[in-house]
């Protein structure tokens, strides 16, 4: 089985190396050929490897010592269990779906060889992160992932605005990546290792060690390494205060919207959180501050997507208020469900962002919804499966998302950590916010009066096979993964031992028909429909009461569309502020100080010191031989004085 | 420990006693006729007293040179020649080398030309 | 006394190349003007070749003590041996046209040069005082008649008589500290002396003259401040070829030596010499790179660089364990190598009428002659010990074992006249690089025989090839170092 685990990697990193290098002879077939066949492979062999543990096989394991310094080994290494063995499937499907999608979305871009050269790789590095079994492997898989983005984000190089997203992508995350590799780093130093097993299985002796920070405060380790890991989650899921880059990072194309910044990349921090299940479980001040951020991302990046017109933006607001609810999960020690959320999440955002790149192609870039409508007849199989994709969204039964997400309220309402009340409330209203924001994005954009160009009027239809077949695919999961999966998530099989398990909390047991029973007479089942209907009056059957609203409330409206002035704030205070200390160091400290008195001064001071010295070769021998004999002399005198 | 140097002490006084009968005995024995020429100090190719920075024959050094290599060669042969009985065939053979190694140079500066005058 | 209790085997390869010598002088003085140059120099290059086998084939894992004290082989001499021979015989190959332009690749200097070979090899072979003076003298006259072989340069005249006056001066001092030594022990061998020297107190005066004697007989030698005054004459006056082939191959004989007679012989005395070291160490390392900024001339800047590198193999030296001497004897290995191909390069740079020794000669380089200017780049970038050269490699290997013995205040300053070396190694680059070549460019390296460009390929190669197999060498190394005296 360890070769399949070593394959599943690195066929991916294989094909992304030959396309990468050698694209421009292989061209666009030979291209897409290898990596869509590398990727089917590894999603095949996922499967394999799913069904194995799903039987009860377990691998924690090492593949190779990569150094070893003071007694450390830092080693290339698998766990595979019931969590690894999720993502895997969950990550190589998406990625095949949206490899395929890629030949029709970038059917005519300069590029299309680099751009599956670098999805390969990043499903490479996705996979080297979810299957590690130490601390810097998954750190390795984190930056490779991030630096991926980075690329990808800014694959059309040639947009200021475009380079600007990806700058700001990769700056952003490195916030969260420096609290993560510090989090690693106080693990070292506290656990004096990196692998996960030996990390959790002393984890409780060193529950209660302490250091002592500023003022003499005590602050528990583990808290202290659980906030640092979490930073490092805030950066790659996007929590807020560090949400800021990815709506921007909807400049990518839309299949990386769709792979990275939807379905993978982003759940990251949500898996790792999972997967550092038993430290997180330890430090209650860490799970209370994890539900929090979960609580107010959740809602306040709901309200945003409100008001956006830009279809993609819709739908990554979307994306951020649902990682929110992942996170809340996370904090509510219900990991399994955070985990169960993150794959029909994956399943059914992927699908909603591939629909609006199938009508973003369709209409020839065209992203603005107040230029679209009437969709539903032109392009059917876009406006079904995006249909279906809102439904599991919002949470109808019995689509995907009605399970993971109610699953998610179920554990919140009895959970203990400080601050679930607010949590509670958060999460319940933002299940109306959510089916009012999709549906106004369905009504906008598929129904309703067309408000097409006239370019578009003409040529706007349905999108080819390669962009409708993964549609279809991933609409599949996007109905029935919560069925299926629902069952044995909540009784605790799905992630078995994986995860810390959800004890005490009173949801388990409970199995699909259960779920769907019961949601008839829950509360958010009906607020969002309650969401669906106001969103049906507001945005079809009276289209102006929406502005109406939005003049009566000025002040929110401007405060939403303005993202409460999070970017404005980071670019006053970090950007220009960096950029005005840097440019008085820069001045100063380096001009000045730096360049002029320590560096051209120095190098003045060696030039004429070395005329001086010079002149001591004077040409005479008589001079050299005096020099010896005074050096003999200084030898015996040195001898003599000490 | 002085003792050690007992041979040397004899050495020295053997020296001088044999110097000062050789100087003695010319005084003693030999006929007297000075005349200017005889009574100036002279040194072999040289003006005594004269402006040291002058010209002077290369050749003549070469000669003497090359002359002192083969000098030395007889110093090591005797003291060599001495004891050949006891250190036998190995010190025979060391010898032959040595002279082998003398007689390469010798060929080389005989056919280089460096003992023609002229 | 029997010739089979000799162990004559253990100077094998210094008798092979003492004969070709003489039969080199005699083939040149009785063969026609015409076919001595080549059937000469091929005979020359073949006898170190052969050499270098001899040594390989005859190579000795242990320790034998040959010629009734006199000599001994182990793995350093070995090593030592076969690092000469190959040098030596690759420096002869690179010079080859630029001897003949300038007529001198006559018999004598094929003769010179292998003399001088053996006298190196003794010199590495040697266990006994009177063997070592023995090679060091020979290899020393060697090269001072090498020198003042170009006749008509008044240059390097100067520098052949200034060498001479000077190397008397040290060979007297050498040798009046070996009498004291024998005088002080009663012998004349190493391992005796070393016996003999722990029985004495460490103040003991005689005996500290002697050592310091002997201190200063060898860092003139090597050229350490401030016994180097020497070394920017000899190095610019000298014909290019024989600049090669005395900044090359000698530093692994003078390692060997001054393993041999202070390391190991010295050693009881090791608090005494580890401070002068340092003081000579560090003010040659900062002396050697401090001047070396102010040369217009090549050469004469490669003269001072070689100072300053000398200060760094000391630093090895001095630290006074395996691991500093290993590091010294890899740093004069490396050193020799480097040197080799930057004398190289000059000496494929150069031609007729055309010393290519100014700075200003290498303006532009990069263009007329992107293959030499590249070598050249690598061997800069190498002495200034920039990663991933070998150069690097030895600085830190030295490094190590200065801040391993607990003398890091020794390595802080070692380390920052690093940065101001770089500066004229980099100067070099920038000439080469980003300077527009001067209008007269005269000859291109191409006019080079193929033999020597392709060797001097190689040669630049190595300094970054060898890098992933650094490791093995310094093992081999160390295994050396800790075999002798055992």
């Amino acid at each position: 089985m360890e070769t399949v685990y070593l394959l599943i990697p690195l066929v991916c990193l294989a094909a992304a190396v030959l396309v990468g290098l050698a694209g421009q002879w292989l061209g666009r077939r030979a291209a897409h050929s290898i990596t869509i066949g590398a990727v089917a492979m590894a999603f095949v062999l996922s499967v394999v490897v799913a069904v194995e543990v799903a039987g009860g096989q377990r691998f924690d394991g090492s593949v190779y010592i990569w150094a070893v310094s003071d007694g450390i080994q830092f080693e290339i290494g698998f766990l595979i269990d019931q969590l690894s063995a999720v993502m895997m499937v969950v990550v190589t499907f998406v990625s095949l779906m949206v490899h395929v999608y890629t030949i029709g979305y970038m059917h005519d871009d300069p590029g299309y060889t680099r751009f599956f050269s670098y999805i390969s790789l990043f499903t490479f590095a996705m996979l080297m992160l979810v299957m590690s079994n130490n601390f810097l492997q998954l750190f390795f898989g984190w930056e490779a992932v991030g630096l991926l983005s980075y690329l990808l984000i800014g694959f059309w190089f040639e947009r200021e605005s475009a380079n600007f997203a990806s700058l700001k992508a990769f700056l952003v995350n490195r916030v969260g990546d420096l609290g993560f590799l510090l989090g690693i780093a106080a693990i070292l130093y506290v656990f004096g290792s990196l692998d996960y097993a030996a990390v959790f299985a002393s984890a409780p002796q060193h529950a209660t060690e302490t250091m002592t920070g500023i003022l003499g405060s005590q602050w528990r380790w583990l808290t202290i390494i659980c906030l640092l890991l979490f930073v490092g989650a805030m950066g790659k899921s996007a929590q807020v205060p560090l949400h800021v880059w990815l709506p921007d990072s909807m400049e990518g194309p839309t299949p990386i919207s769709a792979l990275i910044h939807a379905a993978t990349m982003v759940t990251a921090g949500i898996f790792m959180v999972a997967r550092m299940s038993p430290l997180f479980e330890l430090s209650q001040t860490a799970l209370s501050v994890v539900l929090i951020i979960g609580a107010v991302t959740t809602i306040s990046m709901a309200l945003i997507a409100l008001v956006q017109n830009d279809i993609k933006r819709v739908v990554a607001y979307s994306t951020l208020s649902q990682l929110g609810y992942m996170t809340v999960a996370l904090g509510a020690s219900a990991y399994s469900i955070a985990i169960f959320h993150l794959a029909t999440h994956a399943f059914f955002k992927a699908l909603l962002f591939l629909a609006a790149g199938s009508v973003i192609i369709a209409l020839h870039h065209e992203q603005d919804m107040r230029r679209m409508g009437a969709l539903w007849k032109r392009m059917p199989v876009t406006y079904l499966t995006a249909l279906i994709g809102t439904l599991a969204l919002v949470g109808i039964p019995p689509f995907a998302g009605f399970f993971s997400k109610d699953a998610i309220i179920e554990a919140v309402a009895l959970s203990h950590t400080p601050g679930a009340k607010f949590a509670y409330v958060v999460v319940v209203a933002g299940v109306f916010v959510t089916a009012l924001y999709s549906f106004r994005l369905i009504f906008m954009v598929f129904h309703g009066p067309s408000r097409l160009s006239e370019d578009n009027r003409k040529h706007a239809r349905e999108s080819p096979w390669v962009v409708t077949v993964p549609l279809i695919l991933l609409a599949i999961p996007s109905v029935l993964a919560g069925l299926v999966l629902v069952g044995p998530t909540l009784s605790g099989h799905l992630f078995g031992e994986s995860v810390m398990p959800i004890d005490g909390h009173g949801i388990n047991g409970y199995g699909a028909t259960d779920m769907l029973v019961h949601a008839w007479v829950s509360l958010p089942l009906w607020l969002a429909i309650a969401g669906i209907a106001v969103a049906w009056i507001l945005y079809l059957r009276s289209p102006h009461a929406a502005s109406r609203i939005a003049n009566r409330f000025r002040l929110l409206h401007e405060i939403l569309i303005r993202k409460y002035g999070v970017d404005e704030l980071y670019e006053r205070v970090f950007a220009d502020g960096g950029q005005a200390l840097g440019r008085t160091l820069w001045k100063f400290g380096d001009r000045l100080i730096i360049d002029d008195t320590l560096v051209n001064g120095t190098a003045k001071l060696v030039g004429r010191l070395s005329g001086v010295v010079r002149s001591l070769q004077t040409g005479y021998v008589y001079h050299y031989a005096f020099a010896m004999i005074i050096g003999l002399v200084a030898l015996m005198s040195w001898f003599l004085w000490t | 420990m002085l003792g050690n140097y007992l041979p040397i002490l004899l050495f020295l006084i053997t020296a001088i006693v044999i110097g000062g009968i050789a100087m003695a005995a010319g005084r003693l024995l030999g006929p007297n006729k000075p005349d200017a020429a005889k009574l100036s100090p002279y040194e072999c190719g040289f003006e005594a007293f004269e402006n040291t920075r002058m010209k002077f024959d290369v050749r003549y050094y070469l000669v003497a040179i090359l002359f002192i290599i083969f000098d030395l060669e007889i110093a090591f042969l005797f003291p060599w020649a001495i004891v050949l009985d006891d250190i036998g065939m190995f010190g025979f053979v060391a010898m032959v080398i040595f002279l082998l190694v003398l007689v390469i140079g010798f060929v080389y500066e005989w056919m280089k030309g460096a003992l023609e005058w002229e | 006394m029997r010739l089979s209790d000799l162990q004559i085997w253990t100077i094998t390869p210094e008798i092979i190349v003492a004969i070709m010598a003489c039969a080199i002088l005699m083939i040149d003085v009785a063969m026609p003007e015409r076919a001595r140059k080549t059937i000469g120099f091929g005979l020359t290059v073949s006898t170190l070749l052969l050499a270098a086998i001899a040594v390989v084939v005859g190579q000795d894992a242990g320790y034998t003590i040959g010629l009734y004290g006199l000599v001994v082989q182990d793995r350093v001499s070995d090593i030592a041996k076969l690092g000469i021979c190959l040098i030596t015989a690759v420096a002869l190959v690179y010079g080859r046209s630029y001897t003949e332009e300038r007529n001198l690749l006559r018999g004598e200097f094929l003769a010179l040069a292998l003399f001088g070979t053996v006298g190196m090899m003794v010199m590495v072979s040697a266990n006994h005082l009177i063997t070592l003076y023995i090679g060091l003298e020979l290899f020393s006259l060697c090269l001072y008649a090498l020198i003042a072989l170009h006749r008509d340069s008044a240059e390097a005249t100067e520098a052949a008589m200034k060498y001479f006056v000077l190397g008397a001066l040290a060979s007297g001092i050498l040798l009046y500290a070996m009498s004291l030594l024998y005088g002080l022990t009663g012998t004349l061998e190493l391992a005796g002396i070393r016996q003999s020297v722990s029985g004495f107190s460490a103040d003991d005066l005689p005996l500290a003259v002697a050592l310091i004697l002997v201190i200063v007989g060898l860092l003139f030698k090597l050229g350490a401040v401030p016994f180097h005054m020497w070394v920017p004459d000899v190095y610019a006056g000298s014909p290019t070829s024989v600049t090669a082939y005395l900044a090359s191959a000698p530093k692994i004989a003078a390692f060997v030596i001054i393993l041999r007679l202070l390391a190991i012989s010295l050693e009881p005395l090791l608090e005494v010499w580890q401070d002068m070291l340092i003081a000579v160490a560090l003010l040659s390392i900062g002396f050697g790179n401090l001047v070396a900024i102010a040369q217009r001339n090549m050469k004469r800047m490669l003269a001072y660089s070689t100072i300053s590198h000398m200060g760094f193999f000391l630093l090895g030296i001095l630290s006074g364990d395996s691991v500093g001497y290993s590091a010294a004897m890899l740093y004069a290995v490396i050193h020799a190598v480097v040197s080799l191909g930057v004398f190289g390069c000059i000496l494929h740079f150069s031609g007729e009428g055309f010393e290519a020794d100014q700075l200003d000669d290498y303006r532009g380089l990069s263009k007329t002659d992107p293959w030499l200017a590249f070598l050249m780049l690598l061997f800069m970038l190498s002495l200034a010990g920039v990663p991933p050269t070998v150069g690097f490699y030895a600085k830190l290997s030295v490094f190590q074992a200065v801040i391993g013995a607990g003398l890091l205040w020794v390595a802080v300053p070692a380390a920052l006249f690093v940065v101001v070396g770089a500066f004229y190694y980099l100067r070099v680059v920038k000439l080469m690089y980003f300077d527009e070549p001067v209008a007269k460019t005269p000859v291109r390296s191409s006019a080079a025989p193929l033999e020597s460009r392709a060797l001097l390929t190689v040669n630049g190669l190595l300094i970054i090839g060898i890098m992933p197999w650094i490791g093995v060498i310094a093992e081999a190394c160390r295994n050396a170092i800790l075999l002798v005296g055992s």
